[in-house]
């Protein structure tokens, strides 16, 4: 059962990762990254984290690709890149190291876990996945925990600070002192 | 049956994609994404390492590292409106203000 949703699945999260990587179009770049978003919510599910698949559908598939699309309409960023180098042999460097870094971890991983199989999660899940986690995340993570909320604050404020646009009567002031 | 090697297999080709977008496009908004999707390849290791031990650690620090991708996309969508603002283009081969 679990080979008929996995294959179909890891072939759809691979083609879809190298459309985000080769379209010249970024809004075609967002899509197909909404499509790995929920493949790799498929894969949770079939992980036995079912907590981390609706929160992988709601935080990314929702919020973060919905600010991704948002930020690309304002923009308008439908225009065709350069193909002018800066560093010489830029894409051929770039191409072979990836390859040799995507071979390299492939291989490795494939024959350091070789005979390894899943402990599974039946005793860790026993009373559902979303009480097992937040239980694994009250008593042993609170502390980091407590900590992201105030990550969230910060990042909320710095962007709006960032983002703000300035007045441009400060501006000229300046201009007038300098 | 499928075994961890597989989905850490998949997770290492999926992260290697990733980073050939980080490596060979110039637009500030696809390296961003393929930093999601880089982000995204790990998280799914951690989750196969999680069920491969029987414990639910693994989840929870992928649910750390999907709360800090959050972060980090609001502030860096925040940076890239500013620097279409003032210099008109999200090219990252063009950004050289910082340089010494």
């Amino acid at each position: 059962m679990e080979q008929w949703v996995f294959w179909p699945v890891a072939v759809l999260a691979l083609s879809s990762a190298l459309v985000v990587v080769v379209t010249p179009n970024a809004v075609h770049s967002a899509l197909a990254l909404v499509a790995n978003l929920f493949s790799v919510a498929v894969f949770y599910v079939l992980l036995d984290a079912h907590f981390l698949a609706a929160a992988q559908v709601m935080v990314y598939a929702g919020a973060i690709m919905v600010l991704f699309l948002f930020v690309v309409m304002l923009l308008g960023v439908d225009r065709q890149e350069d193909l002018k180098e800066s560093i010489p042999a830029q894409r051929v460097l770039g191409f072979l190291s990836v390859i040799g870094l995507g071979g390299l971890t492939v291989f490795t991983l494939r024959s350091a876990f070789d005979q390894v199989t899943f402990a599974g999660l039946e005793q860790a899940n026993a009373g559902g996945n979303v009480e097992a986690v937040g239980r694994t995340l009250f008593e042993g993570y609170l502390w980091p925990f407590e900590i992201t909320s105030i990550l969230l604050l910060i990042a909320a404020i710095s962007a709006m600070v960032i983002g703000r646009r300035r007045p441009s009567r400060e501006l000229t002031e300046e201009d007038a002192a300098a | 049956m499928i075994q961890p090697a597989q989905y850490l297999a998949l997770s290492a080709m999926l992260f290697a994609v990733g980073a050939a977008g980080v490596l060979l496009r110039r637009n500030a908004l696809v390296v961003f994404m393929s930093i999601e999707l880089m982000l995204n390849a790990v998280n799914l290791s951690f989750v196969t390492f999680s069920k491969m031990h029987g414990g639910l650690d693994g989840q929870v620090i992928a649910f750390f590292v999907m709360v800090v991708a959050a972060a980090e996309v609001v502030v860096g969508l925040a940076i890239i409106v500013q620097l279409f603002r003032f210099a008109r283009g999200a090219s990252v081969d063009d950004r050289r203000s910082l340089r010494g």
